[in-house]
């Protein structure tokens, strides 16, 4: 039909080039990204060290054993941490860590309080999730519960306010919200489940602006 | 041990590929037909591809929430020297003797949205051996196992974003997505940008493979040109006399969302 205009092959952006698509991170990563103490950001005893773990559900509840969730963070005093160590461990904090998934879908870190960046904010773990079956990697974020002061190395205080007034979370419906937010286990660990799927699938972000950039398949 | 093999999370190897490829076909065409009628244009995988059958429990079926990064999204952690042993970007060194297979080099260039070099970032790599292999207790299928092949590599690009490795010419290999089922040869890479925001764990291709229009994966992205941006291209400027062919990869990262002072690499 002549009268049908075919959308313009359109580049992505203004200026910007054509990014490189991802693809699943497949079955058989176990043996190359997982690594030595990858998910040990600190060592036992450290003043301040807590415990982040959590399983992986699919759409059908049933735990993901192959999944890989790596974390990125500030140190408790919010500041962004720019060493390098990460993959040789020697004491260093540097804010990064990655473990994969166990048999029982489940993961954990140990790593410290992630501190605000700026005053009054919520402090959050950065998330990404990748798993056999998962095409492209997924941003989230796990908020602490009871937000850390600036000098709280070795304890919480809650900061008033702080989850109420992020904009991320503002932005959420309660129960969709809540998805973001660690619990404080009577231990003194903290908890994020992970579920890719259906109820209480935890809410992924993108960082792209504009009409397209929430839709499967864009902004990778 | 998953009984099903790897891959799968439902026993489909009953399905043929030519019902595999139909739901392919369909699935490019209804996108075609969005094109044209104003949808957007798709410029990654899609997640919620069932023709991939291990992606039917595991794709998110809510939109992707917009959030404005903040501070810690815009940076990315930072690898050096230390991390990283000095043979690691070499695949065909680590074990007592040579693997078998096509010796090759790869090389490319990471850079960001804008086209800036990405510099002294962490390029991760792992793949099958030339039988199509690979040394993990989940692959059984029945090729033989290099003893001096692992398959694992990791390097830093350099000062201009530029990455290199040596190693074998990865098989393709069955899979049980279906029945006869192949994955096309591809080396998986695992990077990081500028910003955390830039992640991807990928897979690059070689040219001219007569899997792609077989594969789940590779045509779960829809555009043909992004498609292509997976696949290698041979260079002769990167071959190396008697010694290894040479393939061209460049990696480009999504946009920056970072206002960027020069200079811009004073983070360590």
């Amino acid at each position: 039909m002549s009268d049908v205009v075919t959308a313009p092959a359109r580049e992505p952006a203004e200026g910007l080039l054509g990014p490189t698509p991802g693809q699943t991170v497949g079955p058989f990563f176990g043996y190359a990204l997982p690594y030595t103490r990858g998910n040990e950001l600190v060592e036992p005893g450290t003043p301040g060290a807590v415990r982040l773990h959590g399983t992986v559900y699919d759409g059908a509840g049933a735990p993901v054993p192959d999944a890989l969730i790596e974390i990125w963070q500030t140190d408790p005093a919010g500041k962004v941490v720019a060493r390098s160590g990460s993959l040789l461990r020697d004491g260093t904090f540097t804010g990064w860590g990655r473990a994969e998934t166990d048999r029982e879908g489940g993961y954990w870190f140990r790593t410290l309080n992630p501190g605000a960046t700026e005053p009054g904010r919520a402090p959050f773990f950065v998330v990404t999730v990748f798993a056999r079956g998962l095409q492209d990697r997924l941003f989230t974020r796990a908020y602490l519960p009871d937000a850390t002061t600036d000098d709280a190395a070795d304890g919480v205080a809650l900061i008033p306010g702080a989850l109420e007034n992020d904009p991320l979370l503002a932005s959420l419906e309660p129960e969709r919200r809540a998805t973001l937010v660690t619990a404080r286990e009577p231990d003194g660990s903290l908890r994020f489940d992970v579920r890719l799927q259906g109820e209480g699938e935890t809410v992924f972000l993108t960082y792209d602006e504009g009409p397209a950039a929430g839709k499967d398949g864009v902004g990778a | 041990m998953n009984e099903t093999g790897p891959d799968t999370a439902l026993d489909t190897a009953a399905e043929s590929q030519a019902q595999l490829s139909a739901e392919i076909e369909a699935g490019h065409d209804a996108y075609q037909k969005g094109l044209e009628e104003g949808a957007p244009e798709e410029l990654g995988p899609r997640r919620d591809w069932p023709p991939y059958r291990s992606s039917l429990l595991r794709h998110p079926t809510k939109d992707l929430h917009h959030a404005d990064p903040e501070t810690i999204e815009l940076f990315a952690p930072v690898f050096g020297e230390r991390d990283i042993g000095a043979l690691e970007a070499d695949l065909t060194v680590q074990h007592n003797g040579e693997p078998i297979g096509e010796r090759i080099v790869v090389r490319g260039r990471v850079v960001d949205g804008q086209g800036r070099p990405v510099r002294r970032q962490l390029v991760e790599v792992w793949q099958a051996n030339a039988a199509g292999r690979y040394i993990h207790k989940r692959d059984q299928h029945p090729a033989p196992i290099d003893p001096n092949f692992t398959g694992i590599g990791r390097m830093l690009t350099d000062d201009d974003g530029w990455y290199q490795f040596q190693t074998i010419k990865p098989g393709p290999y069955p899979w049980k997505n279906h029945f006869n089922a192949w994955r096309p040869a591809h080396i998986h890479f695992s990077l990081f940008g500028r910003e955390l925001t830039q992640r991807i764990v990928t897979q690059m291709y070689f040219p001219g493979d007569p899997l792609f229009p077989l594969d789940p994966i590779f045509q779960s992205i829809q555009d043909p040109r992004a498609r292509d941006r997976l696949v290698a291209t041979y260079d002769h400027d990167v071959s190396q006399h008697e010694w290894a062919t040479g393939y061209r990869w460049d990696i480009v990262l999504t946009g920056s969302h970072r206002t960027w002072t020069e200079p811009e690499d004073g983070d360590e």
